[in-house]
């Protein structure tokens, strides 16, 4: 093969696998928009909030430290124990659900039958409440996040490829890892969504409120289970970006970049979030690989956005959303 | 009592359709504007027009902008601060290429820049609706903060990256600049922002404002009974991005003096025009002012309070800040969805009654 061919296909496996991280962002907001007609913003500081409190149990970091110290003087910082991975992940995925059932009782219940618009707002100030809130419990500063992900170039691939092409791929264990953590999250929420008696009433409440309410669906313990589940969602997300990139606030951003798969994929469809999320990522490495150099780079930041922007304009409710039908 | 149409004859056309119908509210308006021309001008000083007035002034301008877009043409965008950038570029282009003209004209110029790539950016709003649109508008705000950043033509190829607004002048007073003095300052931006204001509160009264309501309350009916989608969403996006632009041109030129775009025009200003919107009221030119006066004044007060009172550590307390604001606003939404405008329509209709309560 040629080898500017090879270099494609690698950029382009490449942003495959971040297209999957970004799908495992998307996901999160199509569960809640199927779910509740919300739009929540607040999607990307949850991953955020998720791996702060995950780095800050395993760790054993004292909740609120810094506030403590200056209110009273003290010096405490940490307990001085380090938890095991996975009870650290089981007690964050509690957390999760617990801020799942505060967020329901204190500000959704509230604001039933209001604008979307009002409701995509109260979202994004929670989102400010969130980082906020993360920020004064475990701190700003970067954290390492390690919970036993292989990290680093995956070798096997490395030296399959080269014996085959004669150049070996560049591929990190850690993007292959998070494939495969995409593939079970989403059979798994399939087989909830198909085979449960839990998952058939969110996808009662998904297509229609009034009617899942008059077949005794309760609909606050539905919009409690989706939020948890987004929550989780969050959380995986979070480790995968956390691992990757550091535990930080641009974690949060990374919602920015769900944003564009949604258009894409339509906001009300998963199948949309996970192709979506190939797409862009594919798209945006590719256009960045062949176009970023002429035109001065970076164009990753918004490449995805005007992707979506002009198959919107043709496709208006993304490639799987349900189609909109208007009525006077 | 004093607040009520009664006994205010009105003998023609003119007077029977002018802004405010009720005197109390033309005598209202008087006020202000002698209070803010002639009053706050000799009281104020660097601290104030730099923390609280000229923030306001230029917040309201844009706040105004985006209420027309998205309180009376029903158009959301998160786009407000790509467009911001646009009218501050346009500004330093234009203060540099052309130094002898004044600087007023060069804002309403960079306005009309920002209008025409607002029209461009509006036109996927004939296809696209709701939070699709919103997100589209999204790409508006990083390709625009994109282009600045990498294309050196914007700021005349300066090392840093930055764009520094020269000194001028208006009639003698310095504006923009090192030289420039707090009153000077506070006035200029406050001349723009009468010039915006009363001319959204009129555009918004007559023909082109209802037929944006019409269109944001059902743009389908509205095509039926006549009302041209193309150039009624067109006309809300060019108002809209020429305010939005005049905004940014003051923003860069008048308030901050130097920009670089990521910092000053990111994504963070977008949310943060959409919230004065909404906590102002949407569809209302009174709660931009209310929703922009808010959060200007709502962080300065809570650094005052709690690094100045309290002493903590400045870093806790920007987090802190970010949380209050947060909550502030969730709750805010949860008990007047419809903004301070709303509260402020209660207070008249009560005032219209008193001092009888029904």
């Amino acid at each position: 093969m040629p080898e500017q061919l090879l270099y494609a296909t690698e950029v382009m496996l490449n942003g495959l696998m971040a297209g999957v991280m970004y799908s495992l962002v998307a996901l999160g907001f199509v569960l809640i928009f199927k779910a509740s007609g919300i739009f929540n913003y607040a999607q990307g500081v949850l991953a955020l909030f998720a791996a702060l409190t995950l780095v800050g149990l395993q760790n054993g970091q004292v909740p609120f430290a810094h506030m403590i110290n200056a209110v009273f003087g003290t010096h405490v910082a940490e307990f001085g124990w380090q938890l095991p991975a996975v009870v650290a992940i089981a007690l964050t995925a509690l957390v999760m659900v617990g801020l799942a059932v505060l967020i329901e009782k204190l500000v959704l219940k509230h604001l039933v039958s209001q604008a979307p618009i009002i409701l995509f707002m109260a979202t994004i100030g929670l989102a400010y409440f969130l980082e906020g809130l993360g920020d004064v419990m475990w701190g700003a500063d970067i954290k390492k996040l390690d919970v036993g992900l292989p990290q680093g170039i995956s070798e096997t691939i490395e030296s399959v490829t080269d014996s085959l092409f004669g150049y070996g791929f560049f591929i990190d264990n850690l993007d292959i890892v998070a494939t495969v953590v995409a593939v079970v999250l989403v059979s798994a929420l399939t087989i909830f969504s198909q085979y449960s008696k839990q998952g058939r009433a969110l996808r009662a409440v998904a297509d229609d409120h009034q009617a899942a309410l008059s077949v005794g669906i309760s609909l606050r313990f539905i919009w409690v289970l989706v939020w948890s589940i987004a929550g989780f969602v969050a959380l995986v997300a979070g480790i995968m970006w956390g691992t990757k990139s550091g535990v930080q606030f641009s974690l949060s951003l990374i919602a920015l970049k769900a944003l564009p798969v949604l258009m894409l994929g339509g906001f009300t469809s998963i199948p949309g979030a996970i192709v979506g999320g190939l797409i862009i990522g594919v798209g945006e490495k590719l256009f960045d690989f062949f176009v970023g150099p002429m035109i001065g780079g970076a164009t990753e930041n918004w490449f995805a956005y005007m992707l979506a922007l002009i198959f919107l304009v043709f496709r208006p409710q993304g490639l799987f959303g349900e189609k909109i039908i208007e009525r006077v | 009592m004093f607040y009520r149409e009664a006994g205010d004859f009105k003998t023609s056309y003119r007077e029977d359709s002018q802004t405010f119908p009720i005197k109390f509210d033309r005598w209202r308006f008087w006020a202000v504007l002698a209070l803010a021309y002639g009053v706050v001008p000799i009281f104020i000083n660097d601290y104030w027009a730099n923390a609280v007035f000229v923030p306001f002034l230029i917040y309201s301008i844009a706040a105004i902008g985006l209420n027309i877009l998205v309180g009376y043409a029903g158009q959301v965008s998160l786009g407000t601060g790509g467009f911001m950038a646009v009218g501050a570029y346009a500004c330093y282009k234009l203060m540099t290429a052309f130094p002898e003209v004044s600087i007023f004209v060069h804002v309403l110029l960079a306005g009309g820049v920002t209008a025409a790539v607002g029209v461009l950016f509006g036109l996927p709003s004939l296809r696209i609706k709701g939070f699709y649109l919103a997100v589209a508008t999204l790409a508006a705000q990083f390709f625009l903060v994109w282009l600045f950043n990498k294309v050196p033509w914007f700021y005349n190829y300066s090392a840093s990256g930055q764009i520094t607004a020269p000194s001028r002048q208006v009639i003698g007073f310095f504006v923009t600049g090192a030289q420039t003095t707090a009153v000077s300052k506070y006035l200029f931006c406050l001349v723009m922002l009468t010039i915006v204001a009363v001319l959204a509160r009129n555009l918004t009264r007559g023909t082109v404002g209802r037929k944006w309501m019409a269109i944001r309350d059902m743009d389908i009916a509205a095509e039926i009974i006549g009302v041209n989608p193309l150039t009624t969403k067109m006309t809300a996006f060019m108002v809209s991005s020429f305010f939005i632009g005049i905004a940014g041109a003051l923003f860069f030129a008048v308030y901050l003096g130097a920009a670089e775009v990521g910092e000053a025009f990111g994504i963070q200003k977008s949310f943060l025009i959409l919230f004065m919107v909404i906590i102002g009221g949407l569809g209302s030119i009174f709660g931009s002012f209310a929703g922009a006066a808010f959060l200007v004044l709502l962080p300065v007060l809570l650094k005052n309070v709690l690094v100045g009172s309290l002493g903590w550590p400045t870093d806790l307390a920007a987090h802190i800040e970010l949380m209050i604001v947060g909550g502030l606003i969730v709750v805010f939404l949860i008990a007047e969805p419809h903004g301070l405008a709303q509260l402020w329509r209660l207070t008249k209709e009560k005032l219209r009654l008193w001092p009888f309560p029904h």
